[in-house]
């Protein structure tokens, strides 16, 4: 079959779509809406459940429900639209068409197919296993199958990614380097196949031993090698909102990274340092060594999480310069003052930024510490770090995006423009207080994944303090807030996909791709430099950047030794 | 040439830093290594830190050590499941067993004094989790878990399970007393 070489040029936004890219990123991010609604109807159990006035859900259908919820959230939405980043981050970004789309759109659909078939043997009722599926605990056997066919769709979709990469060199449809964004989705996809291998090593044989196969599944081999998968595909959603905070700024600002070096090193340090990131999440366990547990955690933690901490300057330092040399100069934060506050996707990326660095940041390098892990492990402190990284952090970010995408890729305008500015703050914030709220449950013990912290009727149970209860019913209100914003954004997307008003354009044609190909090869000037003297103050360019980053740095200085003092109080044990 | 669009060079890797960034990668740095040392230094002078010692062992094997202990150490029981309630003398080896949906037995020990516990699992993963102290241990089938720990002060405590471990997960509560010394 003729290879497809149709593009068309976005004429608001400059971009070139390849006819079939276009349709697989269309299909791959819907598909993660509909994970993301569907998760979000069972959020909004989960939460009136844990809130113990409302109690809504009984023990069973709550278990159940937080497997699912934890399914399609953090596998299925992400990753659909992971993929559909990837896509464009290739095809779109380098003018390229896509490698294989008939490839593309088997992973695809085997996704598809996947996603189905797990949610299916969830909701038989014999899986609520949650998404770790601890061994020894077992699931029905489509459960592990349908994981086992996601991911090998989602490995497909890393080749095609790849491959297009291979493509966009070969047909020299860009200039130079890969552009950063590109380069951020390439570390992503390269830490995806790691993270898939090691799904494989851990998933297929527990799909085998569901079916009678294998008779054994070591419950510390399990966590272990799990983890290798788990804790990698959070690189994976790190690498990616990352990537897309980069993209998002270059869009609204014309933003360019204050050092490309920088930047591409910090990325590599995240494929460099986290094969055995699965170290932190055994921190509690018997029958490793605190050598390993130490070294594991820090070579393959802390230079990751400076990694993040670099990103986290240069992201906000790229858009100050660009607003600066716009001409909003003068003071420390007059350019974040001028920023375009009711624009969703700036919005949704700032707070994304903020909320992922302060708050998720923060509480998982505590959490990752060999000792200060004891007062946390397996308290509901966890899943407020976590939604605070995967959910303000990616999620918020993958939704910026989307306002971005829905009038360039669906042609289409945002149906509720009112609605769409206000979303980011709603959701945003509101997963912020849910996050805190948890992490101060989580302090006072309060445990995760657990029907009922009152232990009604039972002689033995224990009695957690007023403030306990306060912070989960505190958690429970900011959680609804968070799901009314993420029902606006879900109204608002699905309204404007399907039935908003199409944008046309008149004397639309596409075009072969020989006419849309890159323009030669220009040699740049010899010398490269950095940004001129004429902005910022002290020789900063990005000065208010930096105060941002010192207090970050204290905050987070303050609550780690907070949290040493915490732990010297409690009963000494060796 | 922003984000979406390639370099203005090939060798990026040329482009000079920013002082803002420089500055900031020394700073982030310095603080990682700081938090690097913390660790090993805690192992040197802190006094919390989880126990490395650690065995295989058999549901059979550790439930007959368990039953040694109750059987000599007894000195009550609590609730109508008959929970034996058990008071080893200070310094000694202590047994917990977590089970489907159940700690067992429950442990009484002494203030101020050092036990040597050891912790399994007879079925799936269970999580040690002692209230309102706050400790909170991962406990495996197949493996005991020796943790040398020393109960500060004398009360009533809480051990909940927070692994989750199926259906009855939240049942699964019992306690832990600390009594003065005579
Ligand atoms: C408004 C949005 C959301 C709300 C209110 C919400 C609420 C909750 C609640 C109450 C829990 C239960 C915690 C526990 O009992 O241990 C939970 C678990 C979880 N949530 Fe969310 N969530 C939201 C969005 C998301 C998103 C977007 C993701 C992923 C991208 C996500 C991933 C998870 C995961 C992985 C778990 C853990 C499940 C487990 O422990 O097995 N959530 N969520
Ligand atoms: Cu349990
Ligand atoms: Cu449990």
């Amino acid at each position: 079959m003729a290879v497809n070489r149709m593009f068309r040029t976005c004429p608001s936004t400059g971009l070139v779509y390849h006819e079939a890219a276009e349709k697989l990123i269309r299909w791959n991010a819907v598909a993660g809406v509909v994970a993301l609604l569907f998760g979000g109807i069972l959020a909004l159990l989960v939460t009136a459940t844990r809130w113990q006035a409302i109690h809504l859900l009984p023990p069973d259908w709550f278990y159940l429900v937080l497997t699912a919820h934890g399914l399609n959230m953090l596998v299925f939405w992400i990753i659909f639209f992971e993929i559909a980043v990837l896509y464009f981050a290739a095809s779109v970004l380098l003018k390229c068409r896509l490698a294989t789309p008939r490839w593309a759109w088997a992973g695809f659909w085997l996704m598809i197919l996947g996603a189905l078939m797990n949610n299916v043997a969830v909701f038989r009722g014999d899986s609520s296993v949650m998404f770790t599926s601890y061994a020894p605990m077992g699931a029905h056997p489509a459960f592990y199958l349908g994981l086992i066919l996601f991911a090998v769709g989602a490995l497909i979709a890393c080749f095609v990614f790849f491959g297009t990469l291979v493509v966009g060199r070969n047909e020299k449809t860009y200039n130079g380097s890969v552009p950063l964004v590109t380069f951020g989705a390439v570390t992503a996809a390269i830490i995806a196949v790691f993270t898939i291998a090691s799904g494989a090593i851990i998933l297929i044989p527990t799909f085998l031993w569901s079916v009678g196969l294998v008779d054994h599944i070591d419950s510390l081999m399990y966590r272990t090698v799990w983890w290798a998968f788990g804790h990698s595909s959070q690189q994976i959603n790190v690498a990616a909102h990352v990537s897309v905070w980069y993209a998002i700024a270059a869009i609204v600002f014309g933003a360019k990274p204050m050092s490309e070096k920088v930047s591409r090193t910090a990325f590599l340090l995240y494929i460099c340092f986290l094969q055995l990131a699965s170290a932190h999440h055994l921190l509690a366990d018997p029958g490793l060594t605190s050598n390993w547990k130490i070294f594991n955690t820090s070579y393959a933690m802390y230079l990751a999480v400076l990694a993040s901490m670099v990103h986290g300057l240069t992201v906000p330092g790229a858009i100050e310069v660009a607003q600066r040399e716009k001409g909003f100069n003068s003071g420390l934060f007059e350019w974040l003052r001028k920023a375009p506050w009711s624009n969703p996707a700036f919005s949704s990326m700032f707070i994304s930024l903020i909320g992922f660095g302060f708050l998720g940041g923060i509480s998982g390098v505590m959490m990752g510490t060999e000792q200060l892990n004891l007062i946390i492990h397996n308290t509901i402190y966890v899943p407020g770090h976590f939604h605070a990284t995967v959910v303000i952090g990616t999620t918020l970010a993958f939704m910026g995006l989307t306002y971005f995408l829905i009038p360039t890729l669906f042609r289409r305008e945002v149906m509720f423009p009112a609605m769409a500015k206000w979303q980011p703050y709603l959701f945003g914030l509101g997963m912020c207080g849910f996050s805190l709220f948890m992490m101060g449950a989580g302090t006072l013990g309060v445990p995760r994944r657990h029907w009922d912290i009152s232990f009604a009727g039972n002689a033995l149970g224990h009695e957690f303090p007023g403030t306990a209860w306060l912070m989960m019913a505190l958690m429970g209100i900011f959680g609804l807030a968070a799901i009314v914003g993420g029902a606006m954004y879900l109204i608002n997307t699905v309204g404007s996909v399907f039935f908003g008003k199409k944008i046309e354009t008149p004397g639309f044609v596409h075009v072969k791709a020989k006419d849309g190909a890159a323009p030669p090869w220009q040699p740049v000037a010899v010398a490269i430099t950095g940004h001129g003297p004429s902005i910022g103050t002290a020789g900063f360019v990005a000065p208010g950047t930096f105060l941002l980053a010192m207090v970050f740095l204290i905050s987070f200085v303050l609550y780690y030794f907070v949290n040493w003092k915490y732990l010297s109080t409690v009963w000494p044990l060796s | 040439m922003s984000a979406i669009s390639s370099p203005a060079s090939r060798v990026w890797w040329k482009q000079p830093l920013d002082r803002v960034e420089g500055m900031w990668i020394a700073i982030a740095f310095v603080w990682c290594m700081v938090m690097f040392f913390m660790m090993p230094y805690w192992h040197v002078v802190g006094k919390q830190n989880l126990s490395n010692e650690a065995y295989r062992t058999t549901p059979e094997a550790f439930t007959a050590k368990t039953q040694a202990m109750v059987d000599k150490f007894k000195v009550r029981e609590e609730t109508d499941l008959k929970v034996p309630v058990v008071r080893p003398p200070a310094g000694s080896d202590v047994y917990l067993i977590a089970r489907l949906w159940q700690w067992w037995p429950m442990l009484e020990l002494e203030e101020g004094k050092t036990y040597r516990l050891h912790l399994a699992s007879m079925d799936w993963l269970h999580g040690f989790s002692l209230q309102p102290e706050n400790i909170n241990i991962e406990v495996h089938p197949n493996y005991e878990h020796v943790i040398t720990l020393t109960p500060t002060k004398a009360g009533t405590y809480s051990i909940i399970c927070n692994e989750y471990c199926g259906i009855n997960h939240h049942t699964m509560a019992s306690r832990l007393y600390v009594v003065k010394g005579n």
